[in-house]
């Protein structure tokens, strides 16, 4: 391997423990729930906007946040969670006055480590963008800047990398390639990915759960393992139950 | 298209048309040249008192400078002191907001009072005019950091001072540059109070003396004059803007 070996992270990657109430300010956001999400795979909590799920993975990221959780949230191993945990988020959260290569390293900047331009650089060629290191964020397409978001959440070398719906500001197209980098380039680690989207949800994990009021359950996914076709029959079966037990109802009777 | 054309020329046509509307009023009306003086008896004065205004242009540009520069300077240091220490938040940020109600103009006579009629009242004046619109015009922005990139410090683990170094001076640029603005306005009218308030130089003097005199064209020429310095300072600070707008937030 090039820089970092992906072996180091399937053997370190730990799985997540998540059990208790998510309490908002006014009402309970998430009823009781437990569930571990396994290590060094991708696992989807899926569920409409303003569930709650935004809270969880902040609750996770150690991240302030405006709901409580009653109840934990461990790494199976042990470990404090904390210090080996990235996020991406749908906001690029680049800095605009700063270069592609700069913003790859600033995780490093902010903590006082030299920068590793040669490391930054790889990972850039690696998200299809090497000839773009010295580019501002004005002068990125969205797709182009939630890669360098991308490479600048593998410049971390963290071993479980949150993302809260990263790929849902993309176009349809940007958004199936960003999919498949992502899918590709963080193997091996603990990935928690949040989203509204069956079809993405269907893509990318190796375990799904629907998030409701009620509380979390786990959703049955098609054998192939992911990042899956989306024009596969049982995916596009797969879809069309998760879209029911999220309350939409076949054919549209809304019209 | 009639409106088109290079903005040199554009200023020339309003402010020709300004003058013209100037000397019409003066030739309409017959007010007495001590009451309102024509353009061209202004621009007789301001040739025939060049020497004179020269002088006392420099020592006002030059109290000026120095007292912006100390102004600036205080007010970015408090806004990074207030950003780093909690507690001189907690000390400190309430009187910058009542400074902003309080006109700190009126001042002037006393520190006038305090320090003499000479430099260092006068830089002591603009430095305190300049100071609180630097100050909380930048510690407003660095305390303004997008949550993104607030979220991005906490994952990272920085500290407080490598966050403020790293996102929230460069976020907090278009603070400065407004605190900048607002300066370089309060500043010659600073200069303009505290030459009014007690000196024996500078543009506001010699306004004070000539309008003792009853030579009206010769305080419009002092005006002028000022006004070209200030028009100066804004061409700067412009420059500044337009500097930073590229390097910082395009």
């Amino acid at each position: 391997m090039e820089h970092g070996a992906f072996a180091d992270w399937r053997m370190t990657a730990p799985a997540i423990h998540l059990a208790g109430v998510l309490q908002g300010a006014k009402a309970t956001l998430i009823d009781l729930f437990d569930i571990t999400l396994p290590g060094g795979e991708w696992s989807v909590l899926l569920g409409p906007s303003g569930v709650g799920k935004t809270s969880l993975l902040r609750l996770l990221a150690g991240l302030p946040c405006a709901a409580r959780l009653h109840g934990q949230i461990t790494a199976e191993d042990g470990a404090h969670l904390a210090p080996r945990v990235t996020m991406m988020a749908q906001d690029d959260q680049l800095l605009p006055w700063a270069g592609a290569l700069e913003n790859v390293t600033i995780a490093a900047r902010l903590r006082g480590e030299r920068p590793d331009p040669k490391r930054a650089e790889a990972l850039l060629a690696e998200v299809g963008l090497g000839s773009e290191a010295d580019r501002r964020p004005a002068e990125l397409s969205a797709g182009q800047r939630q890669r360098v978001a991308l490479a600048r959440t593998l410049y971390e070398g963290r071993d479980i990398v949150l993302l809260d719906e990263p790929f849902s500001a993309l176009d349809v197209v940007t958004r199936h390639q960003m999919q498949g980098l992502a899918a590709r380039l963080l193997a091996g680690r603990t990935v928690v990915l949040i989203t509204h989207d069956p079809a993405e949800a269907l893509r990318l994990a190796n375990h799904a759960w629907i998030v409701a009021r009620r509380g979390i359950s786990p959703c049955a996914l098609p054998s192939p393992p992911p990042p899956r076709r989306i024009d596969a029959p049982d995916t596009l079966a797969a879809q069309a139950d998760l879209l029911r037990r999220m309350g939409l109802t076949f054919p549209d009777k809304a019209a | 298209m009639p409106f088109t054309g290079h903005r040199v020329w554009r200023g020339a046509v309003s402010f020709g048309l300004a003058v013209a509307v100037w000397q019409l009023v003066v030739t309409l009306s017959g007010v007495p040249r001590f009451i309102l003086p024509g353009p061209w008896l202004v621009l007789q004065a301001l040739g025939a008192n060049a020497t004179l205004l020269w002088q006392n242009a420099l020592w006002s540009a030059g109290n000026l400078a120095l007292g912006l520069g100390v102004g600036v300077f205080l007010g970015i240091e408090t806004a990074l002191l207030l950003t780093l220490s909690r507690h001189a938040r907690w000390l400190l940020r309430p009187m910058l907001v009542v400074a902003q109600a309080v006109p700190v103009f009126a001042l002037a006579p006393v520190i006038t009072l305090w320090l003499g009629y000479g430099m260092p009242s006068k830089i002591v004046t603009i430095a305190l005019v300049t100071y609180f619109p630097i100050a909380s015009s930048l510690f407003d922005r660095l305390m303004a950091l997008p949550p993104g990139l607030g979220d991005l410090s906490r994952l990272a683990g920085a500290s407080r001072w490598r966050e403020t170094l790293l996102l929230r001076l460069p976020h907090a640029v278009p603070g400065l540059i407004s605190g900048l603005r607002l300066a370089v306005v309060y500043g010659p009218l600073a200069v303009l109070i505290g030459e009014w308030v007690g000196s024996s130089r500078g543009l506001g003097h010699l306004m004070l003396m000539a309008n003792g005199r009853g030579q009206t064209a010769m305080m419009f020429a002092a005006l002028m004059v000022l006004a070209a310095l200030s028009l100066m300072l804004w061409v700067i600070v412009e420059a500044l803007a337009r500097w930073a707008a590229r390097r910082f937030y395009t």
